[in-house]
């Protein structure tokens, strides 16, 4: 019986750390095939990809600056990638972390420059969470018009993604505008974030801020919040299973909201962060900042776990610092972007898995048919 | 005196508006292609990055810019197939590999730019398809589109078939529907489409390819689809609308008060409304999104 009971847990326990080693390897795996079709069309145009690829780690992790400012954009990264993260958890696709981003950054210049004679530590609280909440308020929106009129977060989003850019440069060439620039004023220095640079002058060359803490804080808030609270549990109830949760009782109107309102305040959380810490003001935008689509990449790459995020982004930080650096080598950045777009296709697509899996059934099928043969 | 110049103001509006529209009319067909077989396809923004590179680059290479729209249908046909391949074959989410789509699409863009045309930033001035009249041939030609995709939907049994796979795959598998097929197929047509879409700018309204030329196109002609509830006709007038509000905001703005950021806005708004139930609710195919498992129930 206990002989039983013994082999069961081990059985148990080998299940367990098989699953632990596929959750790693298959992205693994996905992010050096990835690599290697990237290196493969640097190789294509005649450059070699050693050469590449060392660049983008020169770039990325040459020397203290540089590694500054690729957790600067990790920071970001966190963020996003968190965004997304928490709506996958809930069984949505928060595409308009993008939009969210922007509102958090132009939020937090109408916060930190209009506000004026707090003391630092209270100004700079306010403009993170005032950023936060504009972000939390767009996607929270889109979480609504879903739960209630059942339209799509995936139009919305993108669609709030576009209105968001609009305003934003609405308000940076009108009420924020800097004598007739293409950037808005510059937010109070009572409400700027700490960097590094003010107290260790080895950073003394990067932009990198107390946000990298706030970021990596916020995840683990938020994987406690997941896995260890009720309200996470609901929330990944109604993602896993929705008419499920319903029946078991969890009001999965109000979950679709709270999640998008929260990976909202994650993505606006970031863009406050760029505002109260990077550039202190918002420039005029062309195009979007990406940081809310690279957050998809973060997301799908650490299995939309917090902690798993926090790796991932940092690998993505590495990539898209590490981007110029091949520039100077004269092979296009885009190559990062490029590695970026293969590596979501084969993770989104379960490639490895399901390319695994099929390697199985036909060996197993191989070695039936050979054993029947032998005999 | 006051009549001439509003004429003047038709005469400039109406061309500007056609020429705003044409790439919005391909794409958004390419779209329904696409949607009504039951297949999200988010990627056609990138595909009409593709599609606008590759008619500037085959035109390049060749001088004739009718080869240039072959060479981009061919191109965006090849990333419609992939859509097709990781959506069916995989059943991978359709929107996130949309938007894997988009990244890599775009980025392809803009590394072929450099490795080819040896700089950043845009390409060299190429031969363009030729006006007729005070209209591009391509204008003529998606007009034209409009009705063939219509014809082709309503009227022919592939078309009665690709809108059974994208409401009820299943009903259409037993009735002997080939779902993969058809969704193959339709994909492909609208990569080809969305791809004519992005060339009708690079080499119809201009003659190079930019860098992010494309500007958010894709996802207007993906909101004039929903806007126009799904029906290429219904999809044509949004197009036109949109184009509208991109030929006042490049022509007019001076004149009118309303802020700029407001037209760029507006196709994003409406759209909104139009999902939302606002304006006349657009519900999309019911199977839209939903990969098909043979022998699911």
């Amino acid at each position: 019986m206990d002989l039983q009971k013994i082999n069961v847990q081990k059985s148990e326990r080998k299940e367990n750390l098989d699953n632990l080693i596929k959750q790693l390897a298959y992205p693994l795996i996905a992010i050096i095939t990835s690599f290697v079709v990237g290196g493969l069309l640097v190789a294509a145009f005649g450059s070699n990809p050693i050469v590449a690829y060392s660049a983008m780690l020169r770039g990325s992790l040459g020397d203290i600056t540089s590694i500054g400012e690729t957790l600067v954009i990790t920071t970001y990264l966190i963020l996003t990638g968190l965004s997304i993260a928490f709506g996958f958890r809930c069984g949505l696709f928060n595409i308009g972390a993008e939009g969210q981003f922007v509102m958090g950054a132009i939020t937090a210049v109408w916060i930190g420059w209009g506000l004026k004679g707090l003391p630092p530590f209270l100004h700079v609280t306010l403009t993170l969470v005032g950023g936060a909440l504009a972000g939390g308020f767009w996607g929270g929106f889109v979480g609504w018009l879903k739960a209630r009129l059942g339209s799509h977060e995936v139009i919305n989003g993108i669609m709030m993604n576009y209105i968001a850019v609009q305003l934003s440069n609405f308000w940076v060439r009108t009420s924020l505008n800097q004598d007739g620039k293409a950037f808005s004023v510059e937010i109070a220095d009572s409400a700027k974030l700490w960097r590094f640079s003010e107290t260790f002058s080895v950073f003394s060359k990067t932009r990198l801020s107390g946000g990298l803490f706030v970021a990596i804080l916020v995840a683990l808030v938020a994987y406690y919040v997941l896995n260890k609270t009720q309200k996470g549990f609901e929330i990944r109830a109604v993602g896993f299973n929705q008419h499920a949760a319903e029946y078991g009782g969890i009001n999965v109107k109000n979950n679709i909201i709270l999640a998008m309102f929260s990976a909202g305040l994650f993505a606006g959380l970031a863009g406050a962060i760029m505002t109260s810490a990077m550039q202190y003001r918002v420039n005029q935008l062309m195009g979007f900042t990406g940081f809310g689509m690279d957050g998809i990449a973060v997301a799908l790459v650490g299995n939309n776990h917090p902690i798993g995020v926090i790796i991932s982004a940092l690998l993505f930080g590495i990539l898209q610092k590490g981007g110029p650096m091949m520039q100077i080598e004269g092979i296009a950045k885009e190559v990062v972007f490029i590695v970026q777009g293969i590596l979501i296709l084969f993770v989104a697509a379960n490639f490895v898995r399901i390319m695994h899996d099929k390697y199985k059934i036909n060996k197993e099928l191989k070695n039936s048919l050979n054993k029947r043969e032998g005999k | 005196m006051r009549e001439m110049t509003f004429l003047t103001l038709l005469a400039i509006m109406i061309p500007a508006t056609l020429r705003q529209a044409t790439p919005l009319i391909f794409s958004a067909l390419g779209g329904n292609f696409s949607e009504r077989s039951g297949v999200v396809n988010i990627a056609l923004e990138g595909i009409m990055a593709i599609g606008a590179f590759f008619a500037v680059y085959f035109t390049f290479i060749t001088g004739n810019p009718w080869i240039g729209i072959a060479g981009a249908m061919f191109v965006g046909g090849l990333f419609g197939l992939l859509l097709a391949y990781l959506s069916v074959n995989f059943k991978a989410n359709q929107v996130v590999v949309g938007t894997a789509i988009n990244i890599l699409a775009v980025s392809l863009t803009t590394f072929l730019l450099v490795e080819i045309f040896g700089r950043p930033g845009q390409t060299d001035n190429v031969n363009k398809i030729a006006d007729l009249g005070p209209l591009n041939i391509l204008t003529y030609v998606a007009i034209i589109m409009v009705f063939v995709t219509y014809y082709i939907m309503y009227k022919t049994p592939f078309g009665l078939r690709l809108r059974a796979v994208g409401e009820h795959p299943k009903a259409a598998d037993t009735l002997g529907v080939n779902v993969y097929k058809t969704r193959y197929i339709c994909v492909s047509i609208s990569g080809m489409l969305a791809a004519i879409g992005g060339a009708a700018m690079a080499i119809g309204n201009l003659s190079l390819f930019k860098e992010g030329m494309i500007g958010g196109r894709g996802f207007i002609a993906l909101a004039a689809l929903i806007f126009g509830k799904w029906n290429p006709i219904g999809a044509f007038f949004a197009c036109l609308f949109f184009g509208l509000a991109e030929a006042i905001r490049m022509n007019l703005s001076g004149y009118i008060n309303v802020p700029g950021e407001f037209l760029f806005a507006l196709p994003y708004i409406l759209t909104m409304f139009a999902v939302s139930g606002f304006v006349g609710k657009s519900i999309g195919p019911a199977a839209s999104g939903v990969p098909y498992e043979k022998g699911e129930r």
